[in-house]
């Protein structure tokens, strides 16, 4: 590990500090936004939204390289398909929502099959494993400060609107009747669940977004009173994973995304399965 | 009693449909400020209607519901309401006193002032779990939970107190102390209880409204009701009064014979 220490230090390695800089930026937006979607339940939205992504990636990159929109960059594409997802899940959610799953996944499956098909018809080589796992290692200094505005936007609007946000959260329809918006507020929430989404799958890739956005909340919720406890939790936790697996990755030359995914999958499953053995123990 | 009191809620010829059926047809009736009102009728009679109604989430195909003078939507903060079901997620990270605090929520709230705060203290007193406090709500039984939210619904100082269904899945004791609160509260705040059981109410009843009564045709028929000696008190908090589904009392008549038979019901 005094390897990786020493990586962070040496100025002709620039890289590992940004990518550092960015695990610890993009973890207050996982920790927060993750609480959020964790209680009010909505982590497979966050799932298809991040899929539908896929599907844009790929549609950009073939009117590309086809000529058909020179220079077009994956992000717009990525954007549109995120917008069209939450827009189409969030109104399915609001008038029938037991149609609610069969949508998410229907939507998580057409995205994922238009952006390998995209992917395959494009000429030149694009590799879909990159858009799957990103790689945390190519951040760029735009990148970072990218993350960091989010985390701005994000954690703005969770204190300005935290109240309003819980009651929702907790429960629609006292929140309606209180006269909260409660549909405003849950669009916002898509949306800015959709704007994560596209801004990290481009800098993480789209597992470690779903990973980084449900595994760090469950861990905190299972020691946290709080929703806002959780929030804290969850971005320690997710700082945690990140530095953890960066530096185990470097110290063992693997694949930094994955290494983090599944050193948080880790901690989920040994929290899960302690708390199950001991409560009995401690009741 | 005179007519002048002032009408909490009031149901001018409402009617209301569902694309599959008939709920509402010209119903009226009015229960003045203060009372203590029961809504009665079986399973799918349209009580939830008439609820949904007064609480301004659907609005009638004709016919007006005014409640504390004004339009059902503009009514809402002054009301107190305690549902059925809450369905609350058993992960849910929140304290009893972060669900009560709820209670004080405004379209333009932003923080909680240190007036919300008394206003919860109180409100936690009032339904007897102050002792609950700090403990997570998801960690409360059945009933608790459900005196919580009636926590909940008195920490916006309501006028109008509506609780749907209140004594579902309770235990005896948790109903006794439910009781026992509304008991305190009736003179305070309008209360209107919604339930099943059309048999018997509680003797703090003062109006009972009968919803989708054979042969009423989607009217809502006020009825008399009569100490019963008979019926098992714990499910009542104390003594019940018996529905007289036979009677059937004019809405416009209350200022003359609209008394539900116990001599007590204003010595509170």
């Amino acid at each position: 590990m005094n390897g990786y220490i020493q990586a962070l230090l040496d100025p002709t390695m620039p890289f590992v500090r940004n990518a550092l800089a960015a695990g610890l930026l993009s973890a207050v937006l996982f920790g927060v936004l993750g609480a959020v979607v964790t209680v009010k339940r909505i982590a497979g939205l966050a799932g298809a939204i991040a899929h539908a992504v896929l599907g844009g990636i790929g549609l950009s990159l073939f009117l590309a390289a086809k000529g058909i929109a020179p220079g077009l960059p994956p992000i717009v594409g990525a954007l549109v398909f995120a917008v069209i997802a939450a827009a189409v899940i969030g109104f399915v959610s609001l008038r029938a929502k037991q149609r609610e799953d069969t949508v998410i996944n229907a939507i998580w499956a057409i995205g994922m099959s238009v952006g390998v098909l995209f992917i395959a018809k494009t000429p030149g080589y694009a590799d879909p494993m990159s858009y799957l796992f990103g790689n945390i290692l190519l951040i760029t200094r735009q990148d970072l400060w990218m993350v960091l505005g989010l985390d701005v936007l994000v954690v703005g609007l969770g204190l300005t609107f935290y109240n309003k946000f819980f009651a929702v959260c907790f429960d629609e329809e006292f929140a309606d009747l209180r006269g909260v918006r409660v549909r405003f507020y849950y669009l916002l929430l898509l949306c800015l669940t959709a704007l994560t989404v596209v801004l990290m799958v481009r800098v993480v890739g789209i597992i470690m977004v779903i990973a980084m956005l449900t595994l760090p909340a469950a861990v905190a919720g299972h020691f946290s009173r709080q929703l806002w406890q959780m929030m804290l939790l969850a971005v320690i936790g997710c700082m945690v994973f990140v530095t953890g697996g960066l530096g185990l990755s470097y110290h063992y030359n693997l694949p930094s995304g994955p290494v983090i995914i599944l050193l948080g999958a880790s901690a989920y499953l040994a929290v899960a399965i302690g708390r199950r053995f001991l409560r009995p123990q401690a009741g | 009693m005179t007519m002048e009191r002032s009408v909490a809620i009031r149901f001018e010829s409402v009617s209301f449909s569902y694309p599959a059926a008939r709920v509402l047809e010209a119903a009226s009736f009015h229960v003045h400020a203060g009372e203590f009102a029961a809504l009665v009728g079986p399973n799918g009679a349209g009580k939830t209607t008439a609820l949904r109604l007064i609480l301004g989430l659907v609005r009638p195909e004709s016919g007006r519901v005014t409640v504390l003078g004004r339009s059902p939507e503009e009514a809402r903060n002054a009301i107190g309401y305690v549902p059925q079901h809450a369905s609350y997620d058993p992960a849910f990270p929140i304290s009893v006193s972060e669900v009560v605090r709820m209670g004080r929520l405004r379209s333009s709230t932003r923080r909680y002032g240190p007036e919300d705060g008394r206003a919860v203290e109180r409100a936690l007193a009032l339904a007897d779990v102050e002792a609950l406090a700090s403990r997570p709500y998801p960690a409360l039984s059945g009933g608790q939970r459900r005196r919580v939210l009636v926590a909940r619904a008195l920490a916006a100082e309501p006028e109008l107190l509506i609780l749907d269904e209140p004594t579902a899945n309770m235990d005896s004791e948790s109903e006794g102390r439910l009781f026992e609160t509304l008991g305190g509260l009736k003179g305070q705040a309008t209360i209107l209880i919604v339930t099943h059981d059309t048999g018997f109410v509680t003797s703090l009843t003062d109006a009972v409204f009968c919803v989708g009564e054979g042969g009423s045709g989607g009217r809502i028929v006020k009825h008399r009701a009569v100490p019963a000696a008979h019926a098992a008190s714990v499910q009542y908090g104390g003594s019940a009064l018996q529905v007289l589904h036979d009677t059937a009392l004019p809405d416009n008549g209350c200022c003359s014979d609209d008394r539900v038979g116990h001599p007590e019901r204003n010595a509170r």
